[in-house]
């Protein structure tokens, strides 16, 4: 099995609810699309021509600051369980990772992990960079980013085009190949049934949500990841600066949602948050969603000062130690996906015991 | 997102629609018809960029694609692709692509983005000297001149930008 000590803090700094704003936003995260100029583009490029893009990228890795000490892992030689940690881990996407039953990863499919940037390699282009922070940090992430990317691109040669940018595979993505994303905990403007024109209002603006596994999950336990939608006609910075002012404006309408529930149902806010709290105490089987929801109750509470005990840290852990790999792999993989209900239950009872604990 | 609609379970969803539901999100994806029999426009919202979030939840980009442009090539010289694979896996196939079939993917990328030139940072490969920035400059006044003669004035607003932002 994957050792994720050799990753730095396993992966998952990006949980500690260190940055700014961290009690809504629990991450950003930027990607920059990059190919390789004289290769064919992953959907012709055949496994010989993959594996040389792996070793051209690995060798200007090498020679690099950013990235001259990554940890390198090979997706296609990784076994499926592996593979859906790092996927939960949010380290590479669901494309990347093929992590269901029966799926294969692409043939020199890897990624490369240095602190809190990485490459993703032969995935729908030559080359994802990506970077993740705690809280509210897009020019941070975008500056850590920028630098693999100025690294690799004085050693290798990017495809780019004097009108339309830095090509890529998909015209979605062509331009400035820079997809930047916040993930936000919005159960305020849920409650408040306000949710709906906010969403609509993103549209309008050139932005978009997905859920908090990316591109086709599902929105659950009111985690959004909100991100541009267009990569072509506006500079980096403006596109950052554009998500930054509206996540901004989004999170003014979820901190007053937030106090209109405390003046309009105080009671009724309350007992839902220690509804949450108590059935993630005591439960004794939990189904994934079912947890995310519950996690959300008691997120909110902790934000409110409705529930004092809980870290937001270990609220994050858990929604990513919950998810079924992790259960899995803590259970030494040998363990019928059936009982995990119960196992999460087990866990997060635990969990929130020795939160209490260190507390107290 | 090539689901069936979650309503009539017959036609194919083109929509997401997120609604609170007993104070949870429930996310529906529905046909055209049953969306607007909730009263929803499938064309909300899509104003910044026409088609982008709705050619993207589709995931069929090459579907949109129109038809070859005057200069546009048969065959990709640099790997054998062709429009009608493009239309099929709405995936490019090389750097090359883009310019062999650039007339045909102008117009696409003006609906999924409302422009169809990058603004954002330059770059240089290694090994190559970066361009002259007077000559850089010639070459953009040029094209500038002959987007206003062709009246293309959102062209030229954008060649203008470019412009203001070169080095005089």
């Amino acid at each position: 099995m994957i050792d994720f000590d050799l990753l730095p803090d396993g992966g998952l700094g990006w949980l500690d609810a260190s940055g700014p704003q961290s009690h809504l936003v629990l991450s950003t995260r930027v990607r920059l699309a990059r190919n390789l100029a004289d290769h064919r583009f992953a959907v012709r490029a055949g496994e010989a021509e993959r594996e040389s893009v792996l070793r051209e990228v690995g060798r200007a890795a090498a020679e690099s600051v950013s990235l001259r000490r990554a940890v390198h892992l090979r997706l296609d030689t990784l076994p499926s369980l592996d593979r859906r940690l790092l996927h939960e881990r949010h380290l590479v996407s669901r494309e990347l990772a093929a992590p269901d039953a029966g799926e294969v990863p692409r043939r020199a499919a890897a990624l490369l992990l240095q602190e809190r940037v990485g490459v993703m390699v032969n995935e729908e282009d030559h080359l994802r960079l990506q970077g993740v922070g705690s809280g509210l940090v897009l020019d941070d992430v975008f500056a850590a980013v920028s630098r693999v990317d100025t690294e690799l691109g004085q050693r290798l040669a990017f495809a780019f085009h004097p009108q339309f940018g830095y090509l890529t595979s998909c015209p979605t993505n062509v331009g400035t190949g820079l997809r930047a994303s916040v993930l936000i905990h919005l159960p305020g403007l849920v409650l408040t049934k306000e949710i709906n024109r906010v969403l609509q209002g993103l549209a309008q603006v050139g932005l978009t949500y997905r859920g908090l596994y990316g591109e086709g999950s599902e929105v659950v336990g009111n985690f959004f990841q909100l991100s541009n939608q267009t990569t072509l006609g506006q500079s980096e910075t403006e596109l950052l600066d554009h998500l930054g002012r509206i996540v901004a404006q989004v999170i003014g309408h979820e901190e007053k949602a937030r106090q209109i529930l405390l003046r309009d149902a105080p009671s009724i806010l309350e007992d839902k948050v220690w509804r949450a709290f108590g059935l993630l105490r005591y439960a004794r089987a939990l189904g994934v969603d079912e947890a995310m929801n519950l996690l959300s109750g008691v997120r909110l509470g902790v934000g409110l000062g409705l529930v004092p005990d809980v870290g937001m840290y270990t609220l994050n852990r858990l929604l990513i130690y919950t998810q079924p790999a992790h259960l899995l792999a803590m259970a030494g993989g040998e363990v019928d996906e059936a009982e995990l209900p119960v196992r999460r239950a087990r866990y997060v009872r635990e969990i929130l015991d020795a939160d209490a604990g260190r507390r107290s | 997102m090539s689901d069936l609609c979650s309503q009539c379970h017959e036609r194919e969803a083109v929509v997401r629609l997120t609604q609170v539901h007993e104070d949870q999100v429930v996310t529906l994806r529905l046909c055209e018809r049953c969306a607007a029999e909730r009263g929803v426009d499938t064309g909300v919202g899509m104003s910044a960029t026409p088609l982008g979030g709705f050619l993207a939840a589709l995931g069929h980009v090459g579907a949109a694609m129109g038809p070859p442009g005057p200069g546009d090539a048969e065959v990709c010289p640099g790997c054998g692709a062709t429009l009608p694979d493009f239309r099929e896996t709405g995936r490019i196939g090389c750097a090359t692509c883009w310019d062999a079939f650039r007339g045909a993917l102008a117009p696409l990328v003006r609906r999924l983005h409302g422009s169809t030139h990058h603004t954002g940072s330059r770059y240089e490969p290694p090994g190559r000297s970066p361009p002259d920035p007077a000559t850089e400059r010639r070459v953009l006044e040029g094209q500038l001149a002959q987007a206003v003669a062709t009246e293309n004035f959102e062209l030229a607003a954008e060649l203008r930008d470019r412009l203001r932002g070169a080095v005089p």
